[in-house]
């Protein structure tokens, strides 16, 4: 029973590990290119932690990922995988910005509120399409999320480029491609005097529903269910494609939630450069790291989105203090994403032999009981 | 000693095997705790015992694939060290799995030839191959195409590949992990024709085995393990089914249940002309006709591989039929979903119990509700209603005896007669009118499959559930049903009551001849 207590403790952490080894490598390859690894990750440090406004492009950081992860989570779970995170910002981004320079004359909590459910939706519809292809034509969702991404950040560059974009911009000739800056009345109110604004609370708040969303109703309990075993779903009387479709829809809609707020809360208009990451900072694609390091829970992932939006201010400050390649700070993200995901299946089999020792063990003294009647 | 064979092949002739004191220890559970087994040359020695009792083990441990902690083996009385398959397989001992372990695209003789150098260095020698092997099949009856493909080959024939393969590489002592499951009760008799004669021209057999009845025809001594220990090595003249049963669980069994006649009520399933494809296109069931009464238990006998799985999937609405008609309770069923005969009344045991039944990475609890969760008590709304679903888990597990520490320990972590446990518990407190047990005792042990036989009989009395029980093993279907159906390719070769038809009768309608043209 011992044995069992510390491989389970062991097992929980193995994320952590991963995580220290790919900042073991990092170090490494900071020193090869010549450069003090403790004078850099002091700068990292200092860029996630080191102020007030430190603290709070952290977390405005995180509040992103976390809207992902928890969508991540959600798909996830169902077994299905949202590659589509990325497409799913823009749109939901795009179209919440879109409806605050429509309607200026709502402005206030009315277009704030409408906004955000638009964006929602959008994000919902975007990702119930990879679903619905899935569920219903059999097309790979990896591919169809990834097509999905290209289709609206091409969409949002000819948006930006073209009709929504600042009129400003077409009367000085300079032509950057943004809109207009959006009403203030829209902005989500700033929790301090940074850059630090509701949308965390908001993510919270969401991490909450979605854990009781998942292990407290009977739909969360049919999307946990065809996630583990279609087949047993089937027989059990659940419409798989349904869910599935259902999965996908509400994965989208907290991706397209997080686009929207990261335009109310941050940037206050919509920009791009030329690229999804220009505005979405590859979100998309951290956030699935940020939910494999929650391991694949809502509440998890709230901490693993912190920790993960440290990383990636800390990575800026660095990459200014003590002038380490950009390519350097991608390479360092890519690491901790490889050795995270990596770690994910170790922990897995590990688990599974945790579980085997105590069947065995379980079973044996059950039989010696036996015996003694 | 082994004439003719060793012409064709280096045959390496095992004279006694004897295992010493063998200890195994995995973590938490003694799987062999001293125990001590022989082997000569020219008997069937059998192995018996439950599941978890540890004579795979042994067996693996003979094999090569585990090695013992302690204890010694001697082969013709030498001490040796088998450290691999190989080395077991350079020793002369061979090992026949009880899953085929054999490539369905290639021939019988690239089956065989598989894994072996070839007699012309980097060219394959096939033909020679091919040669031996008939020579193999005339000396010992094991009739086979060397150049037929695999996939073409029926269960029974496969299994004799797999035999060829282990006589090809020379042993003379065979391994047999319980190689009659698949079988008809002919093909069991011609296997055991098989064996006979092999015995007769020197080679020795260990046959591991739970059916009774084949184990007291074929062995010569029988050794009987529990928990891991032998319980007793006996001569099989000195034993019979109830002694056999009684030192294996350790307690008395009945293995006839008590069957008391129930009278009928009225047809709770039929089945109209049913046609549906299987999965590679061809048509599995060809107009099939049945009905079941309420209170009666219809057995499905048949090789299995017969349309057996798809007739289940048809009643539980998981394959559409291309033609016929399903009527539960006198209404037309045919195109309904799951969800809709499950609440009409309609329970479902599948055959593959841990694809179909039970999503392994959920706990018991939830194991448990998987086909209830949306209905009152298990739901409020949209919300999950865990206490009165802790209440009613607790009690299930308690009814139904399901072994575990809590109702929130992983699935994965019961034992086979335990999932199928649960998976009775679910099925049967839904009170169904209509119950498909597809193969409900595959795989388990003697006490495990009489539990599952009790609850199916007191089922059918109390509640009156009418019950299609599909089986390949025939002794089950003779203990169980009321009637018996005989499935062959699609079709009813016949529907008989139980009293009034012989075992051989029955044999023959599952080869394929018709009750009617049964002389």
């Amino acid at each position: 029973m011992k044995y069992k207590r510390v491989r389970e403790i062991l097992t929980g952490l193995i994320p952590i590990a991963a995580f220290l080894l790919a900042l073991l490598m990092g170090t490494m390859m900071i020193a090869i290119l010549g450069i003090n690894p403790w004078v850099a990750y002091q700068a990292l440090y200092n860029g996630a932690f080191g102020s007030i406004n430190a603290i709070a492009d952290t977390i405005v950081k995180a509040t992103t990922l976390l809207f992902v992860g928890l969508g991540i989570c959600i798909a996830f779970r169902a077994g299905v995988l949202n590659i589509g995170g990325e497409g799913q910002l823009v749109v939901g981004a795009l179209s919440a910005t879109i409806i605050c320079l429509t309607f200026p004359d709502l402005a206030g909590w009315i277009l704030i509120i409408i906004a955000l459910l638009v964006g929602l939706l959008s994000g919902a519809i975007w990702g119930g399409i990879a679903g619905f292809l899935k569920a219903y034509f059999n097309v790979n969702e990896i591919l169809s999320t990834i097509m999905l991404n290209y289709i609206a950040v091409y969409g949002m560059n000819y948006l930006l480029r073209g009709p929504i974009m600042d009129p400003l911009q077409v009367k000085l000739g300079s032509f950057i491609p943004q809109t207009a800056r959006l009403p203030q009345a829209v902005d989500l109110p700033r929790l301090i005097p940074t850059r630090l604004n509701l949308g965390i609370i908001i993510a919270i708040f969401f991490a909450i529903l979605v854990y009781i969303f998942l292990w407290r109703t009977t739909i969360g309990f049919r999307i946990r269910m065809i996630g583990q075993n279609i087949p047993a779903s089937r027989a059990s009387g659940i419409n798989v494609p349904k869910y599935m479709v259902l999965a996908f829809f509400l994965s989208g809609a907290l991706v397209g939630l997080g686009g929207a707020i990261e335009v109310l809360g941050v940037h206050h208009r919509m920009f791009t450069d030329g690229s999804a990451s220009g505005f979405t900072g590859s979100a998309g694609f951290n956030g699935i790291v940020a939910a494999l390091f929650g391991q694949l829970h809502p509440l998890g992932t709230i901490p693993a989105s912190l920790l993960l939006g440290a990383l990636l201010t800390g990575a800026n400050k660095m990459q200014r203090v003590v002038q380490i390649p950009s390519a350097l700070i991608g390479a360092l993200n890519g690491l901790i994403v490889l050795f995270v995901v990596g770690s994910e299946y170790l922990r897995r089999s590990q688990a599974r032999r945790v579980e085997l020792i105590t069947e065995v063990g379980y079973n044996s003294k059950h039989k010696s009981k036996k015996e003694d009647e | 000693m082994i004439k003719n064979s060793s012409k064709i092949i280096n045959l390496i002739k095992v004279e006694t095997v004897e295992m010493r004191g063998i200890v195994k220890q995995f973590p938490g559970v003694l799987a062999n705790d001293h125990i001590n087994f022989d082997v000569h040359v020219g008997e069937v020695h059998t192995l018996l015992g439950e599941n978890g009792a540890g004579k795979s083990t042994l067996m693996k441990i003979l094999y090569g694939i585990y090695h013992q902690d302690e204890g010694e083996i001697y082969v013709n009385g030498k001490l040796v060290n088998i450290r691999s398959p190989l080395d077991a397989i350079r020793l002369g001992i061979g090992m026949v799995h009880q899953h085929f372990m054999l490539v369905p695209t290639l021939t019988v003789a690239e089956n065989v030839a598989l894994g072996l150098p070839s007699s012309r260095k980097f060219l394959l020698d096939l033909d020679m191959v091919t040669e031996r092997i008939k020579e193999l099949v005339k000396i010992n009856g094991l009739y086979v195409d060397p150049e037929a493909k695999v996939w073409q080959l029926s269960v029974g024939e496969q299994q004799r590949v797999e035999i060829l393969k282990v006589l090809y590489r020379g042993a003379s002592l065979l391994i047999l992990d319980e190689p009659t499951a698949v079988l008809t009760p002919q093909e069991v008799e011609e296997l055991f024709h098989v064996l006979r004669s092999m015995i007769k021209r020197g080679y020795t057999i260990i046959f591991i085995s739970h059916k009774l009845r084949e184990v007291l025809s074929l062995s010569n001594r029988i050794t009987i393990l529990r928990d891991g220990k032998v319980v007793k090595t006996l001569p099989a003249v000195e034993a019979t089914q109830e002694k056999l049963a009684r030192l294996m669980v350790g307690r008395e069994v009945l293995l006839q249940v008590e069957h008391p006649a129930v009278k009928l009520g009225k047809v709770a399933l039929a089945l109209e002309g049913i046609w549906v494809q299987g999965d590679e296109g061809l048509h599995a069931l060809r107009g099939i006709d049945l009905e079941v009464h309420s209170g009666e238990i219809l057995g499905i006998a048949g090789v299995s591989g017969n349309g057996q799985s798809e007739l289940a999937e048809v009643i539980a609405g998981l394959r559409k039929p291309t033609q016929g008609k399903v009527f539960i309770k006198g209404i037309n069923v045919t195109n309904w979903s799951p969800s809709q005969l499950l609440d009409y009344g309609l329970s479902y045991i599948p055959e593959e119990r841990m694809r179909d039944g039970v999503v392994q990475e959920f706990n018991i609890e939830e194991n448990l509700i998987l086909k209830d969760h949306i209905h009152p008590p298990y739901a409020k709304g949209i919300f999950m209603n865990f206490h009165k679903i802790g209440q009613e888990s607790e009690r299930l597990i308690k009814n139904f005896d399901i072994r575990t520490p809590s109702r929130y320990t992983s699935l994965k972590s019961l034992s086979g007669g335990n999932i199928q446990k649960l998976i009775l518990a679910r099925e049967l407190s839904r009170k169904p009118s209509v119950l498909v047990a597809a193969q409900p005792t595959r795989g388990l042990d003697i006490s495990a499959t009489e539990y599952v036989h009790r609850q199916l009989i007191e089922q059918r009395i109390k509640l009156k559930t009418a019950t299609l029980l599909i089986s390949d093993d025939l002794d089950e279907i003779l203990s169980l049903a009321d009637r018996i159906a005989v499935i062959y390719e699609g079709e009813i070769m016949g529907v008989v009551k139980r009293n009034e038809v012989s075992v051989e009768e029955l044999g023959m309608m599952m080869g394929g001849v018709h009750k009617d043209n049964i002389p």
